[in-house]
């Protein structure tokens, strides 16, 4: 996408220590709440006008969650976002609903995005309507028949309905839906993931174009570490409600500086067979720790092979530029420059069980795929 | 070596009254040797699943046609009885599953589930299963595993879950193990736990393995030996390292040039097939055959679209094309 890394470029959107905490309440009437799950737990980032930023992690690290709250599709516990300067998260009912237009969201499945029972055309003009961008039927079909060309839809696509269409089309459809808005901020939450490889890199080389023609602003979020990579200017790695390591994508691959990055890195395989024999496997011990119950000091410490004894599991590291590193690197480590010298080895961990019924100690379903299973609804 | 497994000519035909025969296997020819881990990859629809099915025989007993012949130790499984067949299964040649949460029954403690297999199939008393089931909970990495026989399987995790699945598989130390997409539904961090534990085990028991997967990486990181499936087809096979130094079919080209790689520069535009599976063009239809691939092929010729291309060897390598990308072209 753009070739360097902007550093001049005002600030799009602007993310502030940012929180979502769900609560987990018991009984008939959800009357008492015994505890949390700290879905997203003090975030920042900045996003800058026409840049592609990447947000990575494995599934249940909040990733998704951070998406919708900075759409205020779910309600933040605490912090600020500012979308171009206007802090948004105080945001309510029509006001937000008007300033919606300008940040719009792609889902991940495009089945159960579009409405069945409504033809493309109706679909696509339905934001036009809701946000009086409507010029008469006329204009309208004319830009709307141009979306269609644009996004790589065949003609004649208006009057046909979702289930007409392949994968790849209905995520073309909900481009297509995203767009016919004009916003300026597009989050795509696994814009990809649904599809087979062939039809990925046609929707991803499309997203790379229509942001080149547009000038859009991206905030792509995917659990496909090469995919993030490939699209994005800057990532972030997430785990566990927290970003633990952002850099510009380049930089990432070559310079991975948190012990998590570096055994994602090395997990993803390779479709290179003397690359994938040559390379050595950080294997990381045990799953992903309860979102309920986040460990203490850096949530990282339970599965880390870098773990010391001192500070990583009472002190929370915060994001900080390693000396040396590149521009706009930040790592959330204690230990991080002991690691890149290589003063610190690697050891072995135990894999440590990660039981949720013990924890939680609640009617809640153990290692349950969404927060929405946790809270039951 | 002899084979352990051949499959030959393997169709598998769904029928509906009233319409055409949906082919979803159209004869495919592949073996497995003792020890051998190979790859069947293609992407969604392409048959693979239903090769891995129809070998298991776990096919619905109705409404399909298998023909072909699918080949254990000489033995034409196909030709099997029922009983005969049930007594195979988990013992000479098993399976892990795609989602282990759904081919685990959700109501029975897990040890029960591995014990089981134990009694069926080595007739083994329940105290003795019961530590055999704790060792082979131990041998696929699950911590704790005399208590993690009593859990359900809700109360364990995707990576867990299908540790104990692979242990299910296992129990009888079958000769044939077929997995199919083991670790789609795994996170990378796990997924690299599972692809490791099984290329442990293949070296450690000498099972032979059928990996089933859509993903390249997985399989070059694994297989020996890769089958390139499309349209219910094998249109590529070659070496691991062959395959993927000099990819020869333009499908097998294009799915390696459409993903974004991890070690090469970002941002660059991906080399993408064009269209989709759905403009695919019959492999035999009754005025002639054609190319599947044809609609979407970039080097696409006009005997493509007149005359299937048959599946020629050359050296270790099987190619169905009338166009084959070039060697060079292919290894840049």
């Amino acid at each position: 996408m753009s070739e360097e890394t902007n550093g001049s470029a005002p600030a799009l959107l602007e993310v502030e220590d940012l929180a979502v905490h769900f609560p987990i309440t018991q009984g008939v009437f959800r009357g008492r709440t015994v505890g949390h799950v700290y879905a997203i737990d003090g975030v920042s980032l900045t996003v800058r006008r026409g840049e592609t930023y990447g947000l990575v992690g494995e599934s249940g690290c909040g990733k998704s969650t951070l998406g919708r709250a900075i759409l205020k599709l779910t309600e933040p516990t605490h912090g600020r976002v500012r979308f171009d300067g206007e802090d948004i998260a105080g945001l309510k009912g029509e006001e937000l609903r008007r300033r919606r237009r300008r940040f719009q969201m792609v889902f991940q499945d495009p089945m159960s995005s579009l409405d069945p029972r409504q033809s493309v055309e109706s679909l696509l003009s339905e934001g036009l309507t809701a946000h009086g961008l409507s010029k008469g039927p006329e204009a309208d079909r004319r830009r709307l028949r141009e979306l269609v060309d644009a996004v790589g839809l065949p003609k004649g696509s208006l009057r046909r309905y979702p289930h007409e269409f392949s994968g790849g089309q209905r995520q073309r459809i909900g481009i297509a839906r995203a767009l016919c808005v004009e916003p300026d901020l597009i989050v795509a939450d696994e814009p990809v993931s649904a599809l087979d490889v062939s039809v990925q890199a046609q929707v991803l080389n499309l997203l790379s174009r229509l942001q080149r023609e547009l000038g859009l602003t991206y905030l792509v979020i995917a659990h496909d570490l090469a995919v993030v990579r490939h699209v994005s200017d800057r990532v972030g790695v997430m785990y566990l409600g927290g970003i633990v390591e952002e850099a510009p994508s380049t930089d990432l691959y070559a310079d991975p500086q948190h012990p998590y990055t570096r055994a994602l890195l090395s997990a993803v395989p390779l479709p290179d067979p003397e690359a994938e024999d040559r390379r050595e496997r950080i294997l990381l011990a045990g799953d992903l720790p309860s979102p309920a119950a986040p460990p203490s000091g850096c949530r990282f410490h339970t599965r880390c092979p870098w773990k010391q004894a001192e500070r990583c599991d009472t002190e929370r590291p915060e994001p900080r530029r390693l000396e040396g590193a590149a521009p706009g690197h930040r790592v959330a480590c204690h230990w991080a420059e002991q690691i890149r010298d290589g003063r610190i080895r690697p050891h072995h961990v135990d894999a440590d069980m990660v039981d949720e019924a013990a924890t939680l100690a609640v009617g809640a379903p153990e290692h349950a795929s969404s927060v929405q299973e946790i809270l039951g609804r | 070596m002899t084979a352990l497994l051949e499959v030959e000519d393997l169709r598998v035909a769904f029928t509906r009254r009233g319409e055409p025969d949906t082919v979803a296997v159209d004869g495919v020819s592949f073996d497995v040797k003792p020890g051998e881990i190979v790859g069947l990859v293609g992407e969604s629809g392409c048959g693979k699943s239903v090769t891995s099915l129809a070998v298991m025989r776990l096919l619905p007993e109705r409404g399909n046609r298998v023909t072909g012949s699918i080949r254990m130790d000489g033995e034409d499984l196909l030709a099997l009885s029922d009983s005969a067949m049930r007594e195979r299964r988990g013992r000479d040649l098993s399976m892990i599953f795609q989602d282990p949460l759904s081919s685990l029954n959700p109501v029975i403690p897990v040890g029960l589930q591995v014990t089981e297999v134990l009694t069926r199939h080595r007739g083994m008393k329940k105290h003795a299963a019961r530590r055999e089931a704790a060792e082979l909970l131990d041998r696929v990495g699950i911590p704790d595993p005399t208590r993690r026989l009593d859990s359900y399987p809700h109360q364990m995790s995707g990576g867990m879950r299908q540790r104990a699945l692979i242990a299910i598989a296992l129990a009888c130390t079958p000769r044939l193990l077929i997995a199919d997409e083991p670790t789609t539904a795994l996170d990378v961090t796990i997924q690299a736990q599972i692809l490791d534990l099984l290329e442990q085990l293949v070296a450690e028991t000498g099972t032979a393995l059928v990996m089933i997967t859509h993903d390249l990486g997985v399989v070059a990181g694994l297989c020996d030996r890769v089958n390139v499936l499309y349209a219910g087809r094998i249109v590529e096979r070659a070496d691991r390292h062959e395959l993927f130094r000099a990819p020869r079919h333009p499908y097998t080209h294009g799915l390696l040039g459409s993903i974004p790689r991890l070690d090469g520069p970002p941002g660059e535009e991906l080399a993408a097939i064009r269209g989709s599976v759905n403009d695919n063009l019959p492999w035999a239809a009754p005025e002639g055959g054609a190319c599947a691939f044809t609609p979407r092929c970039p080097r696409a010729l006009d005997v493509c679209g007149e005359v299937t291309p048959l599946a020629e060897r050359a050296g270790t390598r099987l190619l169905r094309c009338h166009n084959p990308v070039p060697v060079a072209e292919g290894a840049a």
